[in-house]
């Protein structure tokens, strides 16, 4: 069974909030309706926003780092705001595990986003339903697209390709590939709610230096010992030059 | 969370009317096993049933106002076999229709003898009718509770004391406001109600401080490094994403500064609990109408407050991703 999910990775996610842009865009304009925008010029703007980019500060100055980590739905295997849901409006999809809802039979009850650990339903101020991501549910899927667009709205914008999308049960996706080999993460994997999207971790390019790399030690015909030794700031050609 | 009044007040309204019910039927089982007396039945349980219904339609029509579309309500009994608030949704009207029935039953004098136990206890239909109704008022209780308490992640409210504290506090204010209106109908119940509703509301006392001290000491599986997935022992937010609200911010915090928390805590624990025990004590010895009517009104005061506590004290795991505008 096939289940679609984003793989973020925050090696490489800078934080340019492109995608929650790019996700207003598309999705205000697509079937989840307009999305709400209340006082969009004056004080107190707010809105429905189906993915949110967060910053945080992880360690202490000077050895510290800024992770900037989007969220949206993770669309779980075992979704908890599925069950709760008492008119059934709110439901995960056979064929490809999307979890939507539907927008008709939502009753604003908003006990859903009571029962998500992760925030990542919001009721729509001005349709008074809940509203979530649908990972473009009307854009991957339709044919009069590219193939190669039939992505996500957040993925298609993404510069630096922190957003990855497929399907993660196919283990020769891209998506499947990334979480095997680069460390994928779920988040919040105390509550058993088995998320589909996935996080790929920072990681340092380090390389260990050891003296005797820098310093010749093993000399077996001990030639520099018989001659002065070069100043520092000149050019040395180890194994070339002769003194 | 964000205590929505809306649920608050459903929440101790029903509570009041299935605890009335709950009275007015166990006055009428004792007077059939000849413990108590019996009671006027179109006086005593019609009218006692009707208070119950109105407390039930007020709470069933407060909780509307806490939907997005009250028309498409109906919809929400479809998924009972995996929703506690679908189960409540049908068990509410389900009491309250039975109640009603319960009502009418007595006013209307529709109550023949069904069979008589042992030649000396007359068991009637609204004996019947009540006895599936308790388990229905149970129901209802269970419901309500475990609405909060199946939350796994919500740890102030994932316990069973949620659905006793529920059952308890209900029950006690229901007794609370049946022993003011058997003292209004002259009805020799007074004193029983009055024991009854001293003793629930202690008992109340005993499960709601348990709770108090349960979620004082508890430790949140979630934090900040399992939220974001970081291992480290400090993590900081710096932004959450946008500068002024969004249903986030809105829906899980309750915005209430620590000393009026404080201060909503210490309301309900005296509204609640000693000041209703002590105004019944003092109605009691005295038997005054007032002091009984007095002491309902100051236990719903009360319950009102510790249900606007019950949900400002649940700590929701996405207030992590939260903590600073920016």
């Amino acid at each position: 069974m096939s289940q679609l999910a984003l793989v973020i990775d925050l090696n490489v996610c800078v934080g340019c909030h492109a995608c929650v842009t790019s996700c207003k865009e598309w999705n205000t304009s697509g079937t989840a309706g307009y999305m709400a925008d209340m006082n969009p010029f004056s004080k107190d703007p707010t809105g429905t926003f189906f993915n949110r980019v967060q910053t945080f500060e992880v360690g202490e100055f000077p050895n510290a780092e800024t992770v900037h980590f989007p969220k949206s739905c993770l669309h779980c295997e075992d979704p908890p705001c599925v069950p709760v849901c008492p008119t059934g409006a709110s439901y995960k999809r056979e064929q490809d595990g999307i979890v939507l809802v539907d927008y008709d039979k939502c009753i604003g009850c908003k006990y859903c986003s009571w029962a998500c650990p992760y925030g990542v339903r919001e009721l729509d101020e001005h349709q008074k339903v809940m509203k979530k991501c649908t990972l473009c549910v009307d854009r991957i899927y339709d044919e009069s697209l590219p193939e190669n667009e039939r992505k996500p709205a957040c993925v298609m914008a993404c510069p630096t390709s922190a957003r990855l999308f497929g399907d993660v049960n196919d283990p020769d996706s891209e998506a499947a590939i990334a979480i095997r080999e680069r460390g994928g993460y779920q988040l919040m994997p105390e509550w058993g709610t088995r998320p589909a999207n996935h996080y790929l971790p920072r990681r340092k390019t380090r390389i260990t230096i050891h003296d005797d790399e820098l310093v010749r030690v093993d000399n077996p015909l001990k030639k520099e010992r018989q001659l002065p030794m070069p100043d520092s700031d000149e050019p040395t050609l180890d194994d070339i030059t002769s003194w | 969370m964000h205590p929505a009044f809306s649920v608050v007040f459903l929440t101790t309204l029903i509570g009041v009317g299935q605890g009335l019910f709950l009275a007015l039927y166990t006055g009428q089982l004792y007077s059939v096993v000849k413990v108590l007396p019996v009671q006027d039945s179109a006086n005593f349980y019609g009218l006692g049933s009707l208070i119950a219904v109105a407390f039930l339609a007020a709470g069933l029509f407060s909780s509307f106002f806490h939907l997005g579309h009250p028309e498409r309500a109906w919809r929400s009994a479809a998924r009972w076999r995996t929703s506690w608030l679908s189960r409540e949704v049908i068990a509410l009207p389900a009491f309250m229709g039975m109640t009603a029935i319960y009502g009418l039953i007595h006013y209307l004098g529709w109550n023949p003898v069904l069979f008589t136990f042992r030649d000396t206890f007359e068991v009637d239909l609204s004996l019947l009718v009540g006895a599936v109704n308790t388990a229905l008022a149970f129901t209802l209780f269970l419901c309500t509770g475990m609405i909060y308490a199946c939350i796994k992640f919500l740890q102030e409210w994932a316990t069973p004391l949620t659905v006793v504290n529920y059952t308890l506090l209900g029950s006690a204010s229901g007794f609370m406001l049946a022993t003011a209106f058997a003292s209004h109908q002259g009805s020799e119940l007074t004193g029983f109600y009055g024991g009854w509703a001293i003793i629930l509301t202690l008992a109340a006392l005993l499960t709601r401080i348990s709770s108090l001290v349960r979620n004082a000491r508890i430790k949140h599986h979630s934090t900040l490094q399992t939220a974001i997935g970081v291992r480290h022992a400090r993590i900081e937010q710096k932004a959450q994403g946008f500068m002024s609200g969004s249903f986030n911010t809105r829906e899980f915090f309750h915005a209430a500064s620590p000393a009026v928390f404080r201060a909503i805590k210490w309301f309900f624990l005296v509204t609640v609990f000693p000041a209703p025990v002590l105004l019944l004590s003092l109605g009691l010895t005295a038997n005054v109408l007032f002091l009984y009517v007095l002491a309902f009104a100051v236990q719903y005061a009360g319950l009102i407050a510790e249900r606007w506590f019950f949900f400002a004290q649940s700590n929701h795991p996405q207030n992590l991703y939260y903590q600073t505008v920016g």
